[in-house]
């Protein structure tokens, strides 16, 4: 497709729904989100640039493979679960860090869930990614 | 396998690690004899996945004691002569760890206390045997031979794999020694037949009894230490391991009793004719191991003192001379390049270690005083005799089957040294590397010793071996050289007389039994005619299911779905009357009509750009179904999903050629009819679904525990990050997959349309 408005309002669009989808992923926890629909809509911002501007110019700005990037989500996913073996609990327990907290509030969550998570928004993104690309490209 | 170097060494760091850890096993064993001798059962427990009862536990009485020093003793032995006897053999690294890996599954198999690990390294010896018998991968032969092995002792796995499944479940408990306690019980069960005959088709195959023999002979393909290792202490004894171990809970019933004794007693006359029959003196050999698998097999069905203890003694026996014989095989073939009787001759005066070593464990294996052999021999006519029922019958079996071992043991190892060569040999022979004579000359030694010195044997490992099956050490027969005159005297005269007779006469009737054979059902043949037909009746189904056209595709499975969940509907009457529609709300009224009127236009448009975006109607009303019920995660992923389900779907569909060109056969109608049967099926079960009380324990349990438990407050997050994260580890492996595969599949195509 080669329309002008549809490229200068992708530029935006773009940056908007990646900005989102990270929102998305780390709201998720308590409210609905996650790193599925996080994916999701990362890649949804992407395919977009991908209608606008065509495969190689997306290839281009994500300049990562987004096979490589499924995979180090993957990886990143096993490592979350396996972490837990370090504190001798079965395997894909989460394990929680609080910073700074207090008797009312928890302060700042760190944990290997979040980690998790985020493999799971890699593994969304980039598969989906791989996939139109592919196709895209085979057309 | 009979091409090798005549280098010594130079296997490096593969070549002498296996003999070393073989041997330390072989020494820790040793250590354990003077315990298990005063009667004391090590047990050693590692939960393994404590839910479901499994633990990897490990047992040493007198029984797997016994396996574990041979084992681990011929272990050592033929890793020393294997070092030498492929010495430079581009892959003996490989071949080093697939026989260190056997070994290591074969003393897990005789050590495990628990029925799911004993499992575990059954496979693990199927598997590693396969490894090695397929070792020379470059001929037909041997792959063909690795796969029949595997293929026929993997069947018999399965089988015993839900016999053991079915014995843990009657029994209570999986553990090995718990089992056995409970001997009576399992007995008296309802399910003692189906379990026994599941177990005995695992040991069957396992241990080549007939009908399921011809694998074994076929095995030898394996270069020949292998050989030697898998027919004298392991891979072919881990089916009688097995009848041994579940000997005191199982046997003492007509149908153990007549089922192992006519099994055994077939096996062993009918592959020590085999025997004779051979030329090849490999094939000899793995034929009188068959004969021996049978014997034990015979002697396992009975419970006398007698018989148990000529068990032990004959699996002693068996073991120290037919390792010697290989070896002693491999040593020929690797001096003179070949292994056909009719051809070897003379090699006494080039050979003379390995012609007394193969003498004395000829002499052995043929029964003769004063060898273990002899020994062995007496307790197996004492053991024959000592049968209730049918004494003569049995006795003569094993008379018959010891006369032509005899014979069998002339052919191998008396005619090739010293009777006078008729022909030309391949190679000038050679005494063989002290590495290769090791093995042969300990072997045969050890059958003497033991033989002029049974008590040896009787404290350390009979005793207690007899103990774990009959629970007395008291059981066990004294094994004595000079048990006066008496019947089985007699008999081994006999044996000797006959066995001398047929060894005078074995070349005439050699070729009167390959008359015969070539006249009798071949099983090895039948084996491939089997497997033909499985290849045949694959292609016909495949032809049948899959035709590589979507549409049928789609149709099978919407059919089925149809055909099973219809079948089930009208089968049990789930029917809960007519539903109650007074109080939808009215907003669920639209969005049901804008689902419906997606899917007709869907169904009625031409255009498919117009079908698409239908169907993302379609999708959007399912959403609003979510957020109207409050699962506005669940929502969001269909909307997500949903777009770019279209989005996917109008990149590929607008470039492909038009649907239904006029004039083509329309399939519509039938589909119709399909579609509406889904509906309905589908919307049948719903209600049926909806109409049960709702189950709320796991709604329940993920409101209170997923903030205390897991800090997050939307339960569906939680489940999925935390509760249920390995299954969410397993469906993102399944989607990176997925994409992987779609993209090596475009990929392909785009590269096709380059070329």
């Amino acid at each position: 497709m080669n329309s002008i408005i549809l490229r200068a309002g992708t530029r935006y669009l773009v940056g908007i729904l990646l900005i989102f989808s990270v929102y998305m992923l780390l709201r998720g926890h308590n409210e609905p989100g996650g790193g599925f629909i996080g994916g999701l809509i990362g890649a949804t911002g992407f395919i977009l640039y991908t209608l606008a501007c065509g495969t190689a110019e997306a290839r281009a700005s994500l300049r990562i493979e987004p096979q490589v990037i499924a995979m180090v989500g993957l990886g990143i996913a096993l490592l979350a679960g396996l972490g837990a073996a370090v504190f001798a609990e079965p395997l894909f327990t989460g394990q929680w860090l609080f910073i700074g907290e207090t008797e009312d509030d928890k302060g700042l969550p760190l944990s290997t869930v979040l980690v998790f998570d985020i493999g799971v928004y890699l593994v969304v993104f980039g598969s989906i990614l791989t996939l139109v690309f592919a196709m895209e490209e085979e057309i | 396998m009979g091409e090798t170097s005549t280098k010594t060494a130079g296997n490096g760091l593969s070549g002498w690690l296996p003999t070393l850890i073989a041997a330390g096993l072989f020494a820790y064993f040793a250590t354990l004899v003077p315990a298990v001798a005063e009667g004391n059962v090590l047990r050693l427990v590692y939960d393994w996945v404590p839910s479901l009862g499994i633990s990897l536990s490990f047992l040493v009485d007198g029984l797997s004691l016994t396996f574990a020093l041979l084992i681990s003793g011929i272990g050592t032995l033929v890793m020393l002569y294997s070092n030498t006897y492929l010495a430079g053999h581009p892959q003996y690294a490989r071949f080093a760890l697939f026989l260190t890996s056997f070994m290591l599954s074969m003393l897990g198999l005789v050590l495990a206390d628990n029925l799911i690990s004993l499992f575990v390294f059954w496979e693990l010896t199927t598997i590693t045997s396969y490894l090695l018998i397929g070792f020379g991968h470059e001929t037909e032969k041997g792959r063909r031979s690795a796969l029949q092995a595997l293929l026929l002792t993997g069947a018999g796995a399965l089988a015993l794999l839900a016999g053991l499944i079915l014995l843990g479940v009657t029994a209570g408990t999986f553990e090995i020694s718990e089992i056995l306690a409970k001997g009576d019980e399992i007995r008296a069960h309802a399910l003692y037949l189906p379990i026994l005959i599941l177990l005995l088709a695992g040991a069957f195959t396992k241990s080549a009894q007939f009908p399921f023999h011809f694998w074994l002979p076929n095995a030898m393909a394996a270069p020949t230490p292998v050989s030697a290792f898998l027919h004298s202490a392991t891979m072919v004894k881990a089916g009688v391991y097995l009848l041994a171990r579940m000997h005191p809970a199982f046997s003492g019933t007509d149908v153990w009793l007549w089922t192992l004794t006519i099994f055994g007693a077939v096996t062993a006359v009918f592959a020590s004719v085999l025997a004779l029959r051979q030329t090849d003196l490999k094939q000899a050999l793995a034929y009188t191991t068959l004969m021996a698998l049978g014997t034990l097999t015979l002697f396992l069905g009975q419970q006398s003192g007698y018989a148990i203890t000529a068990f032990v003694t004959f699996l002693i026996v068996h073991s120290l001379y037919k390792a010697a014989l290989f070896l002693v095989v491999g040593c020929i073939d690797h001096a003179t390049g070949t292994r056909e009787a009719d051809i070897l001759g003379g090699l006494g005066r080039a050979m003379p270690i390995t012609a007394v070593a193969a003498a004395v464990a000829a002499l052995s294996m043929a029964g003769f005083p004063p060898f273990l052999g002899f020994i062995g021999k007496e307790l197996k006519y004492a053991g024959a005799l000592a049968v209730a029922s049918e004494p003569m019958l049995v006795a003569g079996a094993v008379l018959l089957a010891n006369a032509l071992m005899f014979a069998v043991a002339g052919v191998v190892a008396f005619r090739p040294f010293w009777r006078r060569a008729d022909g030309e040999l391949p190679k000038s022979p050679h005494e063989a590397p002290w590495q290769m004579l090791a093995g042969p000359v300990l072997l045969a030694a050890a059958g003497a010793i033991f033989g002029i010195n049974p008590d040896l044997l009787q404290s350390t490992l009979v005793n207690p071996t007899v103990a774990t099956f009959l629970g007395d050490p008291g059981e066990a027969k004294e094994l004595k050289l000079w048990a006066g005159v008496n019947l089985p005297l007699f008999l081994s005269i006999a044996t000797f007389v006959l066995g001398f007779v047929i060894y005078l006469l074995h070349r005439p009737l050699r070729r009167g039994l390959a008359d015969l054979d070539a006249r009798s059902p071949n099983f090895d043949r039948g084996w491939d005619n089997v497997l033909a037909g499985l290849v045949a009746v694959s292609n016909w189904q495949t032809r049948l299911l899959q035709s590589g056209v979507l549409r049928r595709y789609l149709f099978t499975v919407f059919l089925t779905v149809v055909l099973a969940l219809g079948g089930t509907i009208l089968a049990r009457g789930v029917w809960e009357g007519a539903p109650d529609f007074s109080d939808v709300a009215a907003r669920n009224w639209a969005i049901l009509l804008l689902i419906v009127a997606g899917a007709a236009v869907m169904v009625v448009t031409r255009s498919r750009i117009a079908a698409v975006a239908a169907l993302g109607v379609v999708g959007i009303g399912v959403a609003l179904i979510f957020i109207v019920f409050s699962a506005p995660d669940v929502a969001i992923t269909q909307l997500l999903v949903e777009t770019l389900v279209v989005v996917l779907v109008a990149v590929a569909m607008l470039r492909l050629p038009f649907l239904d060109p006029p004039g083509q056969s329309d399939h519509r109608p039938v589909d119709a009819l399909l579609a509406i049967g889904v509906g309905a099926v589908v919307t049948v079960t719903i209600l049926a679904v909806i109409g049960t009380p709702f189950d709320t324990r796991l709604t329940d349990y993920f409101e209170t525990a997923s903030w205390p438990e897991a800090f997050g407050r939307n339960i569906v997050n939680v489940i999925l990050v935390d509760f249920r994260a390995l299954d969410t580890f397993g469906e993102i492996a399944v989607v990176v997959v997925a994409a992987l595969s779609a993209y090596a599949l475009l990929r392909t195509t785009v590269k096709d349309k380059k070329q």
